[in-house]
């Protein structure tokens, strides 16, 4: 699925990387730990997360995840947005909860990690 | 190559920075990405444990054509059992460290998939040794 297209199902914003919204993603992943996404092979899921902290883009950015959802109306610092840009990632605000979002992503084919 | 980093306690903010450094260096010396990934988990999850649990310490990298050799020498207070440590799930974190998404007892069980050798040595009020090695061949 196109990151445009996931921005458009969860009537979200992009925060940073809108250059990058034609690039296709299959997999999803949604935690607020980053023990668990550290965890994670190398299928290059989309994240979704409430956690908004700059360890959740360090924690991404350890595990070469680059695209990162925010749900339940969470917004990135300025200070998350820079880090998040120097490592030519993509940041989409989403006012829905983790299970809406996750639905939303599932029943529309995005693929579960395992 | 011989990197090293100071990391101080409870320096949130720049927690990972060292293993961002090292990430960048390993990419410059065009390693392959999956093993990339293996040595920066592995030494985020410990750079982490040092910031969250230990009063700060020092990283040391040293690199060559086969191998990277990293250790994380903490000021303590040190591990008392580290076997019970190394068990998933086990945990001492504040729940200032859980509120940001760590302290689930997954860091040493991680490190250890990721690496391909670990040794942890502890000494309680001195400190603890993880050293880390990965094989980059």
């Amino acid at each position: 699925m196109k990151i445009r297209t996931i921005v458009e199902l969860l009537n979200g914003k992009v925060a940073c990387g809108e250059e990058r919204l034609d690039e296709e993603y299959d997999y999803a992943f949604a935690s607020d730990l980053m023990s668990d996404i550290l965890t994670l092979g190398d299928n290059n899921p989309v994240i979704m997360t409430g956690l908004c902290t700059v360890q959740t883009i360090r924690t991404c950015e350890m595990g070469n995840l680059d695209v990162i959802i925010f749900v339940r109306k969470k917004k990135p610092t300025p200070e998350m947005i820079e880090l998040a840009k120097d490592n030519d990632m993509v940041l989409i605000e989403c006012d829905y909860s983790m299970f809406k979002t996750s639905g939303i992503l599932y029943s529309n084919g995005m693929l579960p990690v395992y | 190559m011989h990197l090293e980093f100071t990391v101080i306690e409870n320096d949130f903010v720049n927690a990972g920075s060292a293993s961002s450094s090292i990430k960048k260096t390993l990419k410059q010396l065009a390693v392959n990405p999956s093993i990339i990934k293996r040595v920066v988990v592995a030494l985020y999850e410990a750079e982490v444990n040092a910031i969250a649990h230990a009063y700060g310490g020092v990283i040391t990298a040293d690199i060559d054509a086969d191998k990277i050799i990293m250790k994380v020498i903490d000021k303590g207070p040190g591990i008392p059992d580290i076997e019970w440590a190394m068990q998933e799930g086990n945990s001492t974190a504040s729940p200032e460290v859980r509120d940001m998404g760590f302290g689930a007892g997954m860091g040493l069980p991680n490190i250890k998939k990721n690496v391909d050798r670990l040794n942890v040595s502890s000494t309680v009020g001195v400190g603890t040794t993880v050293e880390m090695e990965v094989n980059l061949g």
